[in-house]
């Protein structure tokens, strides 16, 4: 009896064995080789969390479209991400785990200046090229070789990021004299003030007001007040998405009309502060990087968005997309062309070839300078005209918000003074 | 640069923001000054309520305020469900304070994360026909949006005391917070009051996060910049103070707001906690404490 137990017992074990052995090598080869891991934190929660689950569905679509085509160097791609919650505090954890534990090939930031800002001292001292998401001169100080911002703010991110406006403002009949900034407490407001005041000061404004307000405050109505009191004739915000909101709304409740209004209000690039301040928006002068004109048709992109848009719906995120999802395809395109270049997985060589590359990507053609930025700038000036429902699909059309500044993109005409594009 | 106009504008404007920091913070000063429960979970089900009223104002065109009102039951009901539960696991084994604390970051969580899986994490507004339209009485100039919620807060505020001072139950959550032992010995269940007093805190809930989603957009993990505003409305007031947390409430918002036209807005939220260390030294049981 006991024998014959033994046998069986045997018997399924050595059968078991047999089919992990024959299971594991029929996976391998069907996968083929193994992937190249690339790693990063994503504001998946938190304030940008809108922003970085759009991006997010940006990325997945490009690890898709590499794998579909066979991978990078016969490998297939697999993206590794964590949520940074939009809290620097937990970049550097989840880099470090990235590359001790997951053991990624490369990584790429989160989006935010405040979010890339915690990972470069990581990827400095292990000398890693680092692909950055829309972060406002983070390498400024730091002058590493390694990094490449993919928004493409210009050679001097501060200064070329927040020129147009201004330069779109010298321009304009009545010429504007007073400059109000505000902005908030937090790492690119900060950055984009510094170099909105060069920019006033470069070109002949009068700084009247320059305040900052806490990220958390709930009524902007008083800071709106006593800007409206000096009467500047330009107001510049520099803000993230609910305090772009607040004071859009604000100055719509105070009637605040200075001559020109917007410069860095982030979040006015999406469906859900478009939809709901719709008609509140008109006349602002904000920046952006790409909106739906004829001006702006670069290879590839409007079949990326019909894609994001598809996948956006049922995701709950951003349904437009036109703000980052396309720069988040860009930097890892970017990323790819360069292993495929050097044909190595090196940091040094691909950060090599990067820096002296031009790259096709879906948001045309990238060439990065010796810091990491763009060799051109192409931050657009866009105004808010002729908004008269909170209709979604308006805005995927041209003409809503058209191209002012640069000449290269432009696809309107400046309505000037601010008051006049109001329609109530 | 003292202009009278900037300055009724900041003070109105102060005494509204005011309004509405005492609406989110009622129930805390329900829970935590009267039933020694730190709620700390009370900021999520503001935001639980935001989205109700986000959901309806979305799908029907009805009004947050309407809306709010229309929760206020369930929310009720959401409030006596979870007090039982804490009650059961926590309270009756006397080992409420750091236990009772953890599990209402775990319930903060639960909510959290429950939003933002049905909900995802985009902003959202609500649409009504006042939002963004404001009134002019001489020089001040009164956004609907902030006028509404002020208005709303004093009347739930009023409607609160009221009730707290002149019915029999709202006598005995105030009996119950002063000696629960006393109040078993002239015969009334103390866990059955507290039952329902922690239901009222998560009731006012309903409102506040209405009145919340008026004023700007919300996503869900804004609760938790409310946390040290709510219990610090809640301390100043003086615990238990339904009276005491609207006037401290009305102080805080009136400092933000002036600080913010006349000194710059980077400042106004060290001044208003400058103002609570101040009182609290003073006067440490808070303005209308016991």
């Amino acid at each position: 009896m006991r024998h014959r137990r033994r046998w069986t017992s045997c018997a399924v074990v050595g059968a078991l064995s047999v089919t992990l052995v024959l299971s594991a090598g029929w996976g391998a080869v069907a996968q083929g080789a193994e992937p190249i891991k690339i790693g990063f934190g994503m504001a998946l929660t938190g304030g940008l969390a809108a922003n970085g689950k759009a991006a997010l569905i940006g990325m997945q679509l490009w690890a898709e479209d590499v794998n579909k085509k066979g991978g990078i160097l016969g490998r297939p791609v697999e993206l590794v991400y964590y949520d940074d919650q939009t809290k620097g505090a937990t970049v550097p954890g989840i880099y470090t785990k990235l590359l001790d534990v997951d053991k990624v090939n490369f990584v790429v930031s989160g989006y935010g200046t405040n979010l890339i800002a915690p990972a470069m001292p990581i990827v400095m001292e292990r000398k890693l090229v680092f692909p950055a998401l829309f972060g406002l001169a983070n390498n400024e100080k730091l002058n590493y070789p390694g990094y490449f911002q993919i928004m493409p703010a210009g050679p001097r991110p501060a200064l070329d990021w927040t020129a147009t406006f201004y330069e779109l403002a010298i321009k304009q009949t009545p010429r504007p004299q007073t400059v109000a900034i505000v902005g908030a407490d937090a790492e690119y407001p900060h950055n984009a003030m510094a170099g909105a005041r060069e920019n006033i000061k470069r070109l002949g404004f009068k700084l009247v007001y320059d305040s900052t307000y806490p990220p958390t405050t709930v009524d902007f109505t008083p800071i709106v007040r006593s800007i409206k009191a000096l009467d500047p004739d330009i107001v510049a915000v520099y803000s993230y998405p609910p305090d772009s909101a607040g004071m859009v709304l604000a100055a719509h409740e105070v009637g605040l009309r200075p001559k020109m209004f917007g410069a860095g209000m982030v979040g006015l690039q999406f469906a859900a502060l478009l939809t709901k301040l719709g008609p509140k928006l008109n006349g602002i002068v904000n920046y952006d990087f790409w909106v739906p004109e004829p001006t702006l048709r670069f290879p590839g992109i409007e079949e990326f968005l019909q894609r994001y848009q598809a996948k956006a719906a049922s995701a709950g995120v951003d349904p437009l997309g036109y703000y980052l999802p396309p720069w988040a395809y860009a930097y890892l395109q970017v990323l790819a062309q360069a292993i495929e270049g050097t044909k190595s997985l090196d940091q040094q060589k691909v950060a090599d070839y990067i820096h002296k590359t031009e790259f096709d990507t879906i948001v045309g053609k990238v060439r990065f300078g010796a810091n990491g930025e763009w060799l051109q700038p192409r931050v657009l000036q866009i105004q808010f005209q002729g908004i008269e429902t909170t209709d979604i699909e308006q805005f995927k059309q041209p003409g809503k918000r058209p191209v002012l500044y640069p000449e290269k993109y432009k696809s309107g005409n400046l309505i000037y003074p601010y008051a006049k594009a109001k329609i109530q | 640069m003292l202009s009278l106009d900037l300055l009724a504008n900041a003070v109105v404007a102060g005494i509204l923001l005011g309004g509405f920091y005492a609406a989110v913070s009622l129930g805390v000063s329900i829970a935590f000054g009267l039933l020694d429960i730190v709620n700390i979970a009370h900021p999520v089900f503001v935001m639980l309520g935001a989205y109700a009223a986000y959901v309806t104002n979305t799908a029907f065109g009805l009004d947050p305020i309407v809306a709010g009102v229309v929760f206020t039951p369930v929310f009720y009901g959401i409030g006596v469900v979870v007090y039982r539960v804490y009650y059961v696991s926590f309270e009756k084994k006397g080992q409420e304070s750091l236990r009772g604390l953890v599990f209402f970051f775990g319930v903060l969580f639960i909510v959290e994360v429950g939003l933002t899986l049905k909900y995802g994490v985009d902003y959202r507004l609500v649409e009504a026909a006042y939002i963004g339209e404001s009134l002019q009485i001489g020089p001040v100039g009164i956004a609907f949006r902030l006028l509404v919620p002020g208005v709303v807060a004093v009347l739930l505020t009023l409607a609160l005391y009221l009730y707290l001072g002149k019915t029999f139950v709202g006598r005995a959550i105030q009996a119950v917070s002063q000696d629960s032992l006393a109040l078993r010995l002239v015969g009334a269940d103390p866990v059955k009051v507290k039952r329902v007093a922690f239901g009222l805190a998560i009731a006012t809930a309903s409102l506040a996060g209405a009145l919340l989603i008026m004023i700007g957009p919300v996503e869900p993990s804004m609760n938790r910049e409310y946390i040290g505003r709510v219990f610090a409305v809640a301390v100043l007031g003086g615990m238990g103070s339904v009276g005491g947390t609207l006037v401290a409430a009305v102080i805080l918002g009136v400092a933000e707001s002036l600080t913010s036209t006349f000194f710059g807005p980077s400042w106004s939220v060290a001044v208003s906690f400058g103002l609570l260390l101040l009182v609290l030294a003073v006067r440490p049981a808070g303005l209308f404490g016991r």
